[in-house]
């Protein structure tokens, strides 16, 4: 409006209907600007969850040739509980040691990117995100290689005695655990990076003068200021970490397959797609409630 | 925690900075008496940050050594020295409550009674009913005396403030320069303070410094520095003066004769600098008399005469521009005492002052006449030096 009356050629008496118009503009358009999204969201996220939801209530004697029928069958939950359970455990177990491996390796990563690396730091930015180049599946498939029972790491492991005679690697639950660190670990480390490169300095230099210690100054000042990061990295980190199957399927044996893996038979392969969508709601609330307290505990609602 | 028998003076010898090829202090030895206020005044850049920062352990001088006591610190790192920062830039923890930042240093040293220490400092910055908020929650004034409170808690040896009272109004200020001072006697602690503000220099220090590019140009009592400053920087930086260029033509009878713009001048040597050569006749523009004529001038007096062509009335004082008849201005601050009538623009005076309030200051040849219309003080002065 002060930018419309500041236009001194336009007339006098014409501005009385313009500010009108352009208020009302204003008033749309976060709706128009929320339009493209909220269409997307609807019809990719909203209309399949609801689709997934009704599916795990159809009656499970159902098949795909004959159709199959909503009975709110409520019992396909405990009955997939009852089906994966161990599975279910396996993939939040798996999940939360590569979440903290990842921490472990993503954390001293991100702060020498974020606050040590100088002129370097686009450099191991783009070394960080430079696997992604390449799909997942053949990342994964390179680490089948890479822990093979005649390759050479697996060789020097069984050399130096880590590793018995016909000790092996490939098919265990750590090639399981590696797969999913080395896999999802960008994710962690990007949100890291950008939080640690917002720290200033001089708050790490205050705390010196007042006698902190390099490590006091790291857990009072350097970690909370890192919080939304660590937060939202263990986030982006854990979440598609536990739902995955491919680590599990290329890397792991049948005793190591986590919840993906059945919800992707349950689909694909043993035609149950009530029992995959009651595992599929099941995570999906697992999740959320573990999200939620996470991010409460955390103190950093912002994140989310 | 100090013991005052102790000699625990701070002492910079030949200390420099470097940063790549960027010397930013310049052998730099001072000594800074235990206990004592120490005030570094100079132009922005010049090194007085710089040279906090490696007091505190957060620069490390490319050459020389900071000592304290008997003690060598210049390799020790910050959280091992006695010393604390008023930070120029505040750098209060932003993910902590008021309360918190300040209670940081005790809870680091692990001291107990940790709750009434804070609240009596927060009480003496008068930020009591403040402990929950955040720094963001605050105006830059209040974040100004958090950081203040968080250094002054933990009752360091020495404490560096770095422009402490900046952003406060003068009434605050005020009452904040006087706390400080109670606190700094009361405690012994050593202050080392910058300040931009030479009131508040000359009033709180002992000792006053003016810093230029790196090097200490003049140190001594405030009053000592302001009555006879060793260069010209000095003569404008602190307060103003009338700096006229001159030649000097060694001494006569206790005095350095001075002949400048054909006239002659005559110094009481003490209050000379140098005795031959290039020289400024220096004068503070309050030292200076105006009277109509020269048979006004009192007895005894020097005088110069010129036309005003600027009186601007401030109060305590009124300042006038007088042109001399080979253009210079000199300013002239005459007290609102009621005794004469004010003068107006464009009438003839005489600027007379007595030989004891001149001084004589190195002059580089060549260069011309340094008398400061009011504003342009220390923006000239840095530009030159
Ligand atoms: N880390 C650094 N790298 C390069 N140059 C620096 C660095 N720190 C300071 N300098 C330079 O050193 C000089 C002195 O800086 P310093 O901060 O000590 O000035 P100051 O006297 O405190 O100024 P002000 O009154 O504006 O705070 C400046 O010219 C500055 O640009
Ligand atoms: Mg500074």
């Amino acid at each position: 409006m002060s930018l419309l009356t500041g236009v001194g050629a336009r007339p006098v008496s014409a501005p009385d209907k313009r500010p009108d118009d352009s208020r009302s503009r204003r008033r749309w358009l976060p709706y128009l600007l929320l339009l493209p999204g909220g269409a997307w969201l609807i019809l990719f996220f909203i209309v399949p969850t609801l689709q997934l939801g009704a599916t795990s209530l159809y009656d499970p004697t159902g098949s795909v040739t004959t159709g199959y029928a909503m009975t709110w069958e409520f019992g396909n939950y405990p009955d997939a509980i009852a089906y994966a359970g161990p599975q279910i455990l396996r993939s939040f177990a798996y999940a939360a040691i590569a979440t903290v491996i990842g921490i472990l390796i993503g954390y001293p990563l991100a702060y020498a990117i974020a606050q040590k690396a100088g002129r370097w730091k686009n450099v191991l930015l783009v070394c960080v995100v430079a696997p992604m180049f390449t799909s997942f599946l053949v990342r994964t498939l390179a680490w089948k290689t890479i822990l093979s029972d005649n390759g050479a790491l697996v060789g020097f492991l069984r050399d130096v005695g880590i590793l018995g005679a016909d000790g092996r690697l490939l098919a265990t639950p750590i090639a399981v655990v590696l797969g999913l660190t080395y896999n999802f670990l960008p994710f962690l480390v990007l949100p890291l990076y950008a939080s640690l490169e917002r720290l200033d300095t001089r708050l790490l230099e205050a705390s010196g003068d007042l006698y902190a210690s390099p490590t006091r100054t790291f857990v009072k000042v350097t970690l909370p200021l890192s919080m939304p990061g660590l937060v939202a990295g263990t986030l982006l980190f854990f979440i598609p970490a536990v739902g995955d199957y491919i680590n599990a399927a290329l890397l792991g044996n049948t005793n190591t397959s986590m919840v993906g893996n059945v919800v992707n038979s349950a689909f694909l392969s043993r035609q149950e797609p009530p029992q995959g969508a009651a595992l599929s709601f099941l995570l999906m609330a697992i999740i959320l409630a573990i999200v939620f307290t996470y991010v409460r505990r955390a103190g950093t609602d912002e994140v989310v | 925690m100090t013991n005052p028998s102790e000699a625990g003076d701070l002492r910079l010898s030949h200390v420099t900075k470097r940063f790549g090829p960027f010397t930013a202090v310049d052998d730099l030895s001072l000594t800074v008496p235990q206990g004592s206020f120490f005030a570094l005044l100079g132009a922005s850049g010049c090194g007085k940050t710089t040279t906090l920062r490696m007091v505190a352990g957060l620069e490390e001088p490319t050459t020389g050594e900071v000592r304290l006591g008997d003690r060598d610190i210049t390799r020790l790192r910050p959280y091992q020295r006695p010393v604390n920062t008023v930070f120029q830039s505040y750098a209060l923890f932003p993910h902590l409550d008021v309360f918190e930042n300040v209670a940081f240093g005790l809870r680091r040293r692990k001291i107990r009674e940790v709750r009434s220490q804070v609240e009596r400092m927060l009480a003496l910055v008068q930020l009591d009913g403040f402990t929950k908020r955040r720094p963001a929650e605050l105006s830059g004034g209040q974040q100004q005396r958090v950081a203040l409170a968080r250094a002054l808690i933990n009752h360091p040896q020495v404490l560096l403030l770095d422009e402490p009272l900046g952003a406060l109004d003068l009434k605050l200020r005020r009452q904040m320069q006087i706390e400080l001072k109670r606190i700094q006697t009361e405690v012994g602690i050593t202050f080392v303070h910058v300040t931009h503000d030479q009131e508040e220099a000359m009033t709180m220090a002992d000792t006053v410094a003016v810093m230029s590019a790196g090097k200490i140009e003049q140190l001594g009592r405030p009053a000592e520095i302001y009555e006879y400053p060793a260069t010209a920087f000095v003569a404008n930086f602190l307060g103003q003066s009338n700096l006229l260029a001159g030649e000097a033509a060694g001494q006569s009878g206790g005095d350095v004769l001075v002949s400048a713009y054909d006239q002659r001048f005559a110094v009481p040597a003490p209050r000379a600098r140098a005795d031959r050569g290039e020289v400024f006749l220096g004068v503070r523009p309050e030292k200076l008399g105006l009277v109509a004529g020269e048979a006004d001038v009192p007895a005894g007096h020097q005088s110069v005469r010129g036309v005003i062509t600027d009186s601007s009335y401030v109060g305590v004082s009124t300042q006038y521009l007088v042109r001399t008849g080979w253009g210079t201005e000199l300013a002239v601050f005459a007290p609102n005492s009621g005794a004469a009538a004010p003068l107006a623009v464009g009438s003839e005076v005489t600027a007379h002052w007595s030989p004891e309030h001149a001084f004589v200051l190195h002059r580089e040849p060549g260069e011309g006449d340094r008398t400061t219309p009011v504003l342009d003080t220390p923006d000239a002065v840095g530009v030159v030096s």
